[in-house]
């Protein structure tokens, strides 16, 4: 089974990171993904860059930023591998064990089709 | 007869059944048929050599054929759709021997990702027999509500594919110590609220338990606290009345549950236990005794606080401490606790003033206790306890008038 994690970071906790510590999770991080139950997985960059579409009043209303604005944004997805939710939740566990500061929300992937043959 | 193997079956049947389907909702629905058709057929029949081979080979069959019948759901079970195109259903076995999954079962029910009032709910349910209106009136919630609650659990362990295993070695202290702590807390349910039958359901759990893993020390621990606080049960209220431990009619104690808790007990210690369970029970064991040994109960109090960190466990500290050293001592370290909220804390500082004399403080104290408590024989109790003190020291007229017990409604 597929299941993406969903990593949470918090603007507070990062800004206030030394270089040397952006290395030691990057390097850890790095490690993760590189592995055969790690089929892929995306960076964002950070929420500042983000453009919200909404639709308001019968048109979409365009707003600068997340649709969320929170301390806590979305700093990307690690998609695992995995026989089931343990499988996927360890990951998470060493992922966290990086003290990265957020928090990571395991959901399992909808594999099916959007339209049925 | 039915009844009887209803309850010692329904968990074993719908384990086996998870474990083939791997759908908490189909194997429920499938056992449920199963039960129905025995009922039905057994009575004119007569019951098969083998009740639980014949109900779970009936239910897998019952499943095959609705799986049949709703084809849609044939792409989502994928091991069905497998073992389905093979066109096998298997014929009755009497002497088939389908091992016992209720292990695995209850790990699945009691995992961490699932809710805590989720999980007491599904282990209810599936290990229990219980019907979905019985849990929802055990915790005073409506029946939609429970519903709703057991449905969302039972998808969220489909679909997230919450597995149905016991934990491997390193994961299994933590799982474990979940699948307790259900089942303690499904055993407080009934106690505090005087609801017996959760205590019995509960202990039946426990039992399945120290059967299941005989060689955990905490289960056999827990099943012992359990039984041991339980052979008290009909000591613990008189007409509806709380009775406080040293006031209880001993007479009444259920002596064969507190000698088997006692034996279960000895076989955790056996084990070399040591866990919060087992601490309990020796404690729950040590309150029997007639004189009691206060200096071992605080003993093991510092012990359990030691392991749990917990400020309740610290307050029965100070309780023991109490009988030792005296109720001055015994307030100093209830001064350094964090409990304004807990009832029982007000009601042990109450009864240490009132000890000491210091009445105008016990008096506010013993209102506190009163305005956290819930209506009810443990409310009554601490009524009386304050009457018959204010009587005591002439104070008169009770403080507590009935718009002042509780708190105000919130708007």
């Amino acid at each position: 089974m597929k299941y993406a994690l969903l990593i949470y970071g918090n603007s507070d906790v990062l800004a206030a990171w030394p270089e040397e510590e952006w290395r030691r999770v990057n390097a850890g991080v790095a490690e993760v993904v590189a592995r055969p139950d790690v089929p892929d997985y995306l960076r964002l960059q950070g929420p500042s860059t983000a453009t919200t579409l909404r639709n308001e009043q019968g048109g979409s209303l365009l707003t600068d930023g997340p649709f969320v604005d929170s301390k806590d944004f979305l700093g990307g997805f690690i998609i695992v591998e995995a026989e089931n939710l343990d499988g996927a939740l360890a990951v998470a566990e060493e992922l966290q064990q990086l003290r990265m500061g957020g928090a990571i929300e395991v959901r399992p992937v909808n594999e099916e089709p959007l339209v049925r043959a | 007869m039915l009844e009887q193997v209803f309850r010692d079956d329904w968990g074993r049947v719908v384990a086996s059944l998870v474990g083939y389907l791997r759908d908490i909702e189909l194997a429920e629905d499938a056992a449920q048929e199963a039960f129905a058709l025995a009922a039905e057929r057994w009575p004119r029949d007569g019951v098969p050599s083998n009740p639980t081979g014949w109900l779970i080979t009936t239910a897998r069959n019952r499943a095959i054929d609705r799986i049949r019948r709703e084809r849609t759901l044939v792409a989502k079970t994928e091991l069905l759709a497998g073992e389905l195109q093979e066109g096998m259903e298997e014929a009755m076995d009497e002497t088939a021997c389908f091992p016992d999954e209720r292990l695995e079962l209850i790990f699945t029910c009691c995992h961490p990702a699932l809710a805590l009032d989720a999980q007491v709910g599904l282990t209810l349910r599936t290990l229990g027999g219980l019907s979905t209106e019985e849990i929802a009136r055990a915790f005073l919630v409506p029946f939609e509500t429970m519903s709703k609650r057991l449905t969302r659990a039972k998808h969220k362990i489909r679909d997230a594919a919450i597995p149905f295993a016991v934990p491997p070695e390193h994961l299994l202290p933590e799982r474990l110590d979940a699948v307790l702590a259900v089942v303690y807390l499904i055993f407080n349910e009934g106690w505090g609220g005087g609801r017996v039958d959760l205590s019995t359901e509960a202990i039946r759990l426990g039992r399945s338990l120290v059967e299941l893993m005989p060689d955990e020390a905490e289960a056999y621990g827990l099943l012992a606290l359990m039984l041991i606080n339980h052979a008290r049960s009909a000591s613990r209220f008189h007409d509806g009345e709380l009775v406080l431990l040293d006031d209880q009619d001993r007479s009444r104690w259920d002596e064969n549950q507190i000698a088997e808790g006692r034996e279960l007990l000895a076989r955790a210690l056996a084990l070399r236990g040591s866990g919060p369970y087992v601490i309990q029970a020796a404690i729950a064991d040590l309150h029997l005794d007639e004189p009691r040994d206060w200096e071992e109960i605080a003993l093991l109090y510092a012990k359990l606080e030691e392991i749990t960190s917990s400020a309740v466990v610290a307050m029965n500290r100070a309780i023991a401490v109490a009988e030792i050293e005296g109720p001055e001592a015994a307030l100093a370290l209830l001064g350094r606790l964090d409990l304004a909220e807990y009832r029982y804390y007000h009601s042990t500082r109450a009864d240490l003033l009132r000890r000491l004399g210091r009445d105008e403080e016990a008096r506010a104290a013993y209102a506190r206790a009163l305005e956290l408590t819930e209506a009810g024989p443990e409310q009554r109790f601490l009524e009386s306890r304050l009457a018959d003190f204010l009587e005591a020291t002439g104070t008169g007229q009770s403080p507590l008038t009935d718009s002042n017990r509780r708190p105000p409604p919130k708007m």
